[in-house]
């Protein structure tokens, strides 16, 4: 199947704000000035369905924007909203997949996905349903019954994006959620996000430090600068919605790619001599 | 998992080996007469013993007080060990303070309080149960404290993100996570609670096995001190392997 590389069509500039943050700025410690200013202040706009991705170097604060965004930290100041209401908490209708193994390792692989339905009252058919979809599109049927123990590092991976995937999310975001996992893994892995994402037309915000990542499963990339972080660049890379990790023998993968790093260079040296 | 069955580890093979291997040993020595048998009897008598007790009832009573004052005991600092071990983890200035007096706990011999609880409480499970309670809840509270602490805290973000509720999360989050360390606690509380109840009802009883083994004692009743002896050392054996099946099951679940 050849891809078909055509920029995408206009459907974007009708796409409505889903996603927002503005003037954020996350400092911490004391806020007298002594404190670490991690972030901003950053404005951000998430379009519905648009796959986001956020580069940047260690430590610049992507995560803190994403925590931000996720209602997991409060902004120090700027606001962020979730489909126009102010964001307090985590709210409903937003997955957050971490960096870390968050599989619970009390639980067998099918009662970690069905872990939130479980407990949102929908009834047990439903619940089965979904459950057998998001185990089957993940590749675990396999291993519903095995405990995360069992699993390797991918696989718990996919068990805890299963279980934010039964829920729903309108938005998903993803905290260098492949940051663990070996270069081939990645790139299934990426493959199955583009599906995940194709199929379930959520927006997606990926925060990831792999550069190619970025380039080959997102509609726009965020760059960003050493802490505290600002955006300094935002790239669209006009692939079509229906793409792959095939994407990356395409010329223009190596363009986003290279272009890419000619903005962070800089940034990540500035991080890497401390300043 | 575990790469096989423990009955079909060849470690457990040895080790089954050595203990029939000792037993076989005391048994011909003691036959032999190498080792008079007023200081040990032959381990098969000592199994003649216990049936003939176990049959004949004689000592019902003191086995039905012994283990009710080790459940009671070892239930008792379990639920007491766990909500001092919350309370402590939840307040760090608190917990500062005492956790260096935690640790050096098992330095301080309690039984040698043995007469205050005597005052407290009278001859009897009261006393006992307050020194076995008091053996058994650190142990307890120690394991609470490390479990807790060991919650990785990417599961309490994932709570959050399942937007659960502070008793919630507790509830489904935090004790199953911790539920490894925390099974320690218990193992380590059953343990100290079986040591507290038997060694304190030689001292301040007039029930108990720990009574019947120091009557029978006293009365150069060697065959019945044995087979009690052979009672209590079972009943350990038995109760700690159950906990190992459970303690292992848990364990297997936690190796990341």
């Amino acid at each position: 199947m050849s891809v078909a590389l055509a920029p995408k069509p206009q459907e974007t500039a009708m796409a409505d704000h889903h996603a927002r943050l503005t003037g954020v700025t996350r400092v911490f410690g004391p806020r007298n000035g002594t404190g670490v200013h991690a972030l901003g202040p950053v404005d951000l706009d998430l379009r519905r369905g648009e796959f986001f991705s956020v580069v940047g170097p260690s430590g610049c604060g992507k995560s803190t924007l994403l925590d931000v965004l996720a209602g997991l930290a409060k902004p120090t100041a700027g606001t962020a909203e979730f489909e126009g209401q102010p964001v307090d908490g985590v709210p409903a209708g937003v997955g957050v997949v971490f960096q870390e193994d968050a599989s619970f390792p009390w639980l067998s692989v099918r009662d970690n996905v069905a872990f939130g339905l479980r407990r949102s009252g929908v009834d047990a058919a439903e619940i089965a349903r979904r459950v057998d979809y998001a185990v089957g599109f993940m590749g675990l049927k396999a291993f519903e019954n095995a405990f995360p123990a069992q699993l390797s590092g991918g696989m718990r991976q996919r068990v805890c994006i299963a279980r934010t995937l039964v829920m729903q999310p309108r938005l998903i975001l993803l905290d260098e959620p492949f940051g663990a996992l070996d270069q081939q893994t990645r790139l299934l892995m990426g493959d199955e996000l583009l599906r995940l994402w194709r199929e379930t037309n959520a927006t997606v915000l990926l925060i990831t430090h792999a550069l190619d990542e970025a380039a080959m499963l997102s509609d726009r990339v965020g760059v960003m600068s050493a802490r505290p972080g600002l955006f300094i660049d935002v790239l669209d890379t006009g692939w079509p919605r229906d793409r792959d990790s095939r994407i990356v023998s395409h010329p223009r993968f190596g363009e986003l790619t290279a272009h890419l790093w000619e903005k962070l260079r800089a940034e990540s040296l500035k991080h890497m001599r401390g300043s | 998992m575990a790469a096989s069955h423990p009955a079909l580890n060849p470690a457990t093979w040895i080790r089954l080996a050595v203990i029939a291997g000792a037993v076989a040993a005391l048994e011909i020595a003691c036959r032999m007469g190498w080792v008079p048998m007023t200081i040990v009897i032959p381990p098969s008598a000592m199994v003649g013993s216990l049936v003939e007790l176990l049959l004949s009832g004689t000592y019902g009573r003191d086995i039905a007080v012994s283990f009710s004052n080790v459940a009671l005991s070892a239930a008792l600092a379990v639920v007491l060990g766990f909500a001092i071990g919350v309370i402590l983890h939840a307040l760090p200035p608190v917990r500062g303070a005492v956790e260096p007096l935690l640790a050096s706990y098992y330095a301080v011999p309690t039984f040698m309080f043995y007469p205050v609880f005597i005052i407290l409480f009278g001859v009897g499970s009261g006393a006992i149960i307050a020194i076995a309670v008091l053996l058994a809840i650190v142990a307890m509270i120690t394991a609470t404290l490390n479990g807790l602490d060991r919650i990785p805290p990417v599961l309490t973000k994932t709570a959050r993100m399942f937007r659960m509720h502070p008793a919630e999360r507790a509830l489904k989050i935090s004790l199953p996570a911790a539920m490894p360390y925390l099974f320690t606690g218990v193992k380590l509380s059953v343990a100290y609670a079986f040591i507290g109840v038997i060694a304190s009802e030689f001292i301040l009883s007039g029930a108990g096995i720990g009574y019947a083994i120091a009557y029978a004692y006293n009365n150069f009743n060697n065959r019945t001190m044995y087979g009690l002896m052979l009672l209590i050392v079972l009943a350990v054996t038995l109760i700690n392997s159950a906990l190992d099946v459970v303690d292992r099951r848990l364990q297997s679940r936690l190796r990341r």
